[in-house]
């Protein structure tokens, strides 16, 4: 009874996370779809989010919930500026240049980082941090209930905005053919940088709801950017249901493995996840195209 | 250039090797020392990359498996290090095929293969970080004896001369080959992969090769490494810094060009010595991190506006210069 609950309770914190890791692979997987590039400076845009959380939250004295209303539009802001005024001029339109310039971005968001805060490990401290709900026998962290129902709450969001709104259809025609798209009135260069904004608005959501149970540093980023790759070649380049499921299940993977190999046999299962997968299925399990 | 790179190299490869002879400044020759180094492993990069166009984001994996190879095979084996260095050299090209033969028979290239790359090399850094046998989070240690027998030098000019050996080296394989039958083919798959293979290049065969060579090149940089440093840990040896390095120094100096990673590797570091100075001066103590903001902003802006690196840039003002003067 007891190893069933301990198993129980490692599969709902998996579950949990999961959720987490997906809203953040959603970012990258709608900026994937749309743009057809790797945004390589997304595990570093979380790591910028999650220190504004933090200093919202020492500084200011903002609630790390309250604080989503304000760096949502903040992230998204960054972001759109970020595809239009760096990333778009500087790569020419080329997909390698585009890779190289992420990367130069992450390296600076990281290292400024760095710089600014130093190596420390930070953490919030808010009063719903350890509160838990009984479930049966499982006790489930508040926080990690929140994230989990937040996470699937934006992805909601997310789909509806691309099914339902002018801006989502113009975002789809881009993805799904950009001189069609240009010639038929949208303004290319703008799409692009609203999915770049709606990447970043994920991640800043994203950061507030793991900064009650997470801790921070200039380099948390690195350790979540492949496990979003993972989920997003998982889940297939593109696809939201895709991230959604892609990101339980990894999940799940790690809290599971955790438990049974330990830590950090746990974290290879995930990049041995990514790499079989890139090798035998790179299309993931929803992907349409290669 | 192109007509005589041999001559090029002799000239630039001895006009390096008198530097050392100028002073005998510690400082100077470790960083001398440490330039060589990365300036290896970005001969390596831009084997695979700059001609092949297959852009790595994990040549730590080549670089670790190198220094830990050289590292082991003297601490647990006893074996001489100018024996080790050969058998890390293929310890890295074996690594190298192993990797190439899965990712690209599974046809992954550009971001994708930019990703595996990596994930490799995180893999390489986990399981060297756990396993005991490469020391574990500890590290290793290779035990000091400065001799010229055991690749030590208490000359620190003598190592530079070393590491200088390795550059030539790389320089002379890569200009030939530039102008190999091999290497044509090689920039073929890089600018068009069908139609190279239309033309019956058999592109996976070459891009086997290439990054077979690049593996052992940047394995030997690594080796060099162990034994500038004679300590090694998880990420030191397979950490994101030297797949940063490696990438950057051939693009800031001219992808896919002979000199382009030496030029590329001086500039970066150099920068970066001037920018950490500059920032402990300004701040009254080292400000970690500041030297690595520099290199990102360096790489945006070469993609940018100089996409032919610092070398493209002076071709293009010495040929303007010619123009103007005729």
């Amino acid at each position: 009874m007891l190893k069933l609950d301990i198993f129980l309770s490692a599969l709902a914190n998996g579950l949990m996370t999961g959720a987490v890791y997906a809203l953040v692979a959603l970012g990258l997987t709608l900026v994937y779809g749309v743009l057809h590039i790797i945004n390589f400076a997304h595990g570093a845009t979380l790591t910028a989010a999650m220190f504004a959380v933090f200093v919202m939250h020492s500084v200011f004295k903002v609630d790390p919930y309250l604080a989503i209303f304000i760096l949502t539009p903040l992230f998204f802001g960054l972001g759109y500026a970020v595809q239009r005024f760096v990333i778009g001029p500087a790569s020419h339109g080329d997909d390698s240049n585009i890779l190289l310039v992420t990367l130069g971005l992450s390296i600076i968001i990281e290292n400024a980082l760095l710089a600014g805060f130093r190596s420390d490990t930070r953490s919030i401290d808010v009063p719903y941090g350890f509160s838990v709900v009984e479930v049966g026998n499982l006790f489930l962290s508040t926080p990690k209930l929140v994230a989990f129902a937040a996470s699937f709450l934006v992805a909601l969001l997310l789909w509806l905005l691309l099914a339902r709104t002018d801006t989502g259809k113009a975002i789809r025609a881009v993805a799904r053919e950009k001189t069609g798209a240009a010639l038929s009135g949208i303004d290319v260069d703008h799409i692009y940088a609203v999915t770049f904004g709606l990447g970043a608005a994920c991640l800043a959501i994203a950061a507030c709801l793991l900064m009650p149970t997470f801790l921070v540093n200039p380099r948390i980023g690195n350790a979540f950017v492949l496990v979003a790759f993972t989920i997003v070649v998982l889940g297939g380049m593109g696809s939201i249901l895709g991230a959604l499921v892609g990101g339980l299940i990894i999940g799940v993977v790690e809290s599971l493995s955790g438990l049974y190999f330990g830590e950090s046999l746990g974290q290879i299962g995930i990049f041995l996840i990514f790499i079989l997968v890139l090798l035998f299925r790179p299309t993931g399990l929803f992907g349409a195209k290669a | 250039m192109t007509s005589a790179p041999y001559a090029w190299i002799a000239a630039i490869v001895a006009a390096l090797a008198l530097l050392p002879l100028g002073t005998s400044s510690n400082t100077v020759l470790n960083f001398l020392s440490f330039a060589m180094i990365v300036t290896v492993a970005a001969q390596g990069w831009n084997i695979l990359g700059g001609y092949g166009g297959q852009f790595s984001f994990g040549h730590a994996v080549f670089f670790g498996t190198g220094a830990y190879v050289m590292a082991l095979a003297q601490v647990r084996f006893g074996l001489n290090p100018w024996l080790a260095l050969p058998l890390a050299m293929a310890m890295g090209a074996a690594v190298g095929y192993a990797i190439g033969f899965l990712s690209f028979r599974a046809r992954l290239r550009g971001s994708y293969f930019a990703l595996v790359t990596l994930a490799f090399a995180e893999v390489f850094r986990i399981s060297a970080n756990a396993w005991g046998f490469t020391g574990g989070a500890a590290g290793v240690l290779v035990p000091l004896k400065l001799d010229a027998a055991q690749m030590q030098f208490a000359d620190k000019r003598l190592f530079y001369w070393l590491a200088l050996a390795f550059v030539a080296a790389a320089l002379v394989l890569t200009a030939w080959i530039a102008r190999s039958r091999f290497g044509a083919q090689l920039v073929a798959v890089r600018e068009n992969e069908e139609a190279a293979r239309a033309l019956g290049v058999d592109a996976l065969a070459i891009k086997l090769r290439a990054i077979t060579l690049s593996g052992a090149v940047t394995a030997a940089a690594g080796c060099l490494y162990t034994q500038k440093f004679l300590y090694l840990d998880a990420n030191l040896a397979y950490g994101p810094w030297i797949s940063v390095e490696a990438l950057l120094a051939p693009i800031i100096g001219g992808l896919g060009t002979v000199f382009g990673p030496l030029v590329g590797a001086v500039v970066l570091l150099g920068l970066g010595e001037v920018t950490k100075t500059v920032f402990a001066n300004l701040m009254g103590g080292s400000v970690p991190g500041v030297d690595l903001v520099v290199f990102g902003a360096l790489l945006i802006a070469c993609v940018a506006y100089a996409p032919r690196g610092v070398l493209g840039l002076l071709q293009g003002w010495l040929a303007s210069a010619r123009k103007a003067r005729a």
